[in-house]
């Protein structure tokens, strides 16, 4: 006899919630050793992205650590001028020669790099959070606050930002720690964009409507599947933007506006090094630059392989 | 289209109002004042008060903000009290100079990322295409003043090929003239987008080759230069257009650091000169044009991309 379709089967005992045999056709779906080492996983297997955070880590210890191996004089300008030759070329005591006041490089990449990483590192922390703050208020509220924060965003990103990042420069004549505030406050407004489409598109996705119409809890919604969506969004912003941050601090330094004497940075060390570049004084100039680069480089590459790491839906498998 | 035009002027209209406010608050922002800025550290209060009351900058902000806009619609850029002259003749002689450096790269890159590009598509994930890629992504990472000081090194001090600078009364229609003194700055500039570029365009070429119309023209027998000339290419080239309107705030930044690195006399190079002098006033006002130049140089390319696109041009919305 055919069974109408339609007819509800009477179950053979009900349901309780905490009933084990309460599992989704397909079996329970469980996680392959969890996020996190989902994640790690994701990230080993980019070998450029493993090789990038190695190389981070070097130039991390390289710029603290190695001024208490490798002790020079940066600061006092005279004792620097009596105690060595201005322009020298690599030679045994000075491994990468001396500037024009007899700073040695080496050392110098080091004191330099230590604020080109400070600032960029925190000029990067400060512009996510406020970013982060600014778009996921606007994405929350929506209407017509949403509209009026965005607008303001708009409006800041038609500025190119060197010139707003000059104009702030001139105004606040800074030190290395309102660098991080400036650099921070015209780079904030890309990351409030960003979370501000990723509050609006997360609530709505078919994901979270499918937990929702399976009974999941609010609190299984922020936790398992918007929170984790977001943080690679927001992670991944902020690693490129430690890079952009170090060149825009480069840019300044090379344009003759970095942090002031005798303090330094890799841009104001290369500044100083391409005055003398018809002289042929190579080693003021490729170190340093290489330096740049190399640093901002490895932080793309890692902000790739995070990418591919955090963001679920781009994972292949 | 004309619903399109009116709503896409009002928005630029707008955005040029909105940097107009940031300006004037920056220039609230100066510590000790515009006056203090303009009379130095030695000034006593009453000259400080007389230059306010004589500037206008005791009055109510929402006033001074009036002035300024009113001043803006003169064509009064503020003053340059360490040049002892207005801004907006300043910036005058300046502009053009930045306005064909920018072009002339722009359009140079166009030329070599959109072949390129291309090229990349077709022969994709073979060597050609690999090596390409390594080469933009080096040129996406290198900082635009290492470009263009390394062009230095070996073009015009190793091999001695070109000047290391433009000469420096070279009018705006000097990269004409005297091409040879404008390659490495050009090149330097271009070098900036044409990585975006391209990879841009090779994604865009690989979008239309998978569209119904492209399978249609094989199916009916068009040769594969056909099919990629006649029908991928131009459809894959109205994207760009936009793309050009977004990166203009990066190309337009971008100048000001190669106009440092080749000393050309262009607005960059004036706003680094000014900052390094602490000429707020012109600072600002050449932060006001840039960004104006840069909204009017997107809403153009939007324009563009409007009368090229018929989706847009008919459909009506965006």
């Amino acid at each position: 006899m055919p069974m109408d379709p339609f007819e509800i089967q009477p179950m053979d005992e009900p349901l309780s919630a905490d009933d084990a045999t309460l599992v989704p056709d397909g079996g329970e779906a469980v996680a392959d050793g969890g996020f996190l080492r989902n994640m790690l996983r994701v990230f080993a297997e980019n070998r450029l992205a493993v090789v990038s955070l190695g190389f981070l880590i070097f130039i991390v210890l390289f710029c603290f650590v190695g001024p208490h191996v490798y002790v020079t004089n940066q600061t006092n300008a005279q004792e620097a001028l009596l105690n060595s030759t201005q322009n020298q070329g690599p030679t045994a005591s000075h491994w990468l020669g001396t500037d024009e006041n007899g700073f040695d490089i080496l050392g110098r990449l080091m004191f330099g790099g230590q604020i080109s990483l400070i600032v960029g590192f925190a000029a990067a922390l400060v512009a996510t959070i406020v970013g982060v703050i600014y778009g996921a208020l606007s994405g929350f509220f929506g209407g017509w606050f949403d509209a009026m924060l965005m607008r303001f965003v708009d409006i800041g990103l038609s500025i190119p930002v060197l010139f707003l990042l000059i104009a702030l420069v001139t105004i606040y004549r800074p030190t290395a720690s309102l660098l991080i505030v400036v650099i921070a406050a015209v780079s904030w407004l890309v990351p409030a964009r960003l979370i501000r489409a990723e509050t609006l598109t997360l609530r709505t996705r078919e994901y979270v409507q499918a937990v929702r119409v399976m009974g999941g809890t609010r609190k299984r919604i922020i936790g398992r599947h918007i929170v984790p969506n977001s943080v690679g969004t927001i992670v991944v912003f902020a690693t490129f933007d430690v890079a952009d941050s170090i060149l825009l601090l480069a840019a300044l330094g090379f344009l003759g506006l970095g942090v002031p004497a005798p303090q330094t940075d890799w841009g104001t060390m290369l500044s100083n090094g391409v005055n003398y570049a018809s002289n042929g004084y190579w080693w003021q100039i490729y170190p340093v630059g290489l330096c740049i680069v190399l640093v901002v480089v490895a932080l793309n590459y890692i902000g790739d392989a995070l990418r591919d790491a955090l963001e679920v839906r781009l994972q292949r498998r | 289209m004309i619903g399109y035009l009116i709503r896409r002027v009002g928005q630029a209209v707008i955005v040029i109002l909105g940097v107009t406010l940031i300006v004037f608050i920056l220039s609230q922002l100066i510590p000790g004042g515009q006056a203090r800025a303009a009379l130095g550290p030695k000034a006593t209060q009453i000259q400080i008060h007389h230059f306010n009351v004589l500037n206008g900058f005791n009055e109510p902000l929402w006033v001074q903000y009036w002035h300024y806009l009113l001043g803006l619609f003169q064509g009064n850029l503020g003053y340059s009290y360490r040049n002892n002259q207005g801004v907006t003749s300043l910036i005058l002689n300046r502009l053009p100079k930045t306005i064909v450096l920018v072009g002339v790269s722009t359009l140079l890159a166009l030329f070599i990322a959109i072949p390129l590009g291309m090229g990349q598509a077709v022969r994709r994930n073979q060597f050609f295409d690999y090596s390409m890629t390594a080469v933009s992504f080096f040129l996406y990472a290198m900082p635009a003043f290492l470009i263009g000081e390394l062009l230095i090194l070996f073009f015009s001090f190793n091999l001695g090929w070109f000047p290391s600078q433009p000469p420096s009364d070279a009018s705006a229609w000097a990269v004409f003239t005297n091409p040879r003194a404008f390659v490495l700055p050009v090149f330097s500039l271009a070098a900036l987008t044409i990585a975006a570029f391209s990879r841009y365009m090779r994604s865009s070429v690989l979008d239309t080759l998978t569209e119904d119309y492209v399978r249609t023209a094989k199916a009916k027998g068009a040769s594969p230069r056909r099919v990629l000339y006649g029908h991928a290419l131009r459809n894959a080239l109205i994207p760009i257009l936009t793309l050009i309107g977004l990166t203009l705030p990066a190309i337009v930044g971008g100048a000001l650091i190669t106009e440092d690195v080749f000393n050309y006399p262009g607005m960059g190079l004036l706003t680094v000169q000014s900052a390094v002098n602490d000429d707020i006033p012109l600072v600002l006002g050449t932060t006001l044009v840039a960004t104006v130049a840069t909204v009017i140089g997107s809403l153009i390319a939007d324009l563009l991309y409007a009368a090229a696109d018929p989706r847009i041009r008919l459909g009506g919305d965006d």
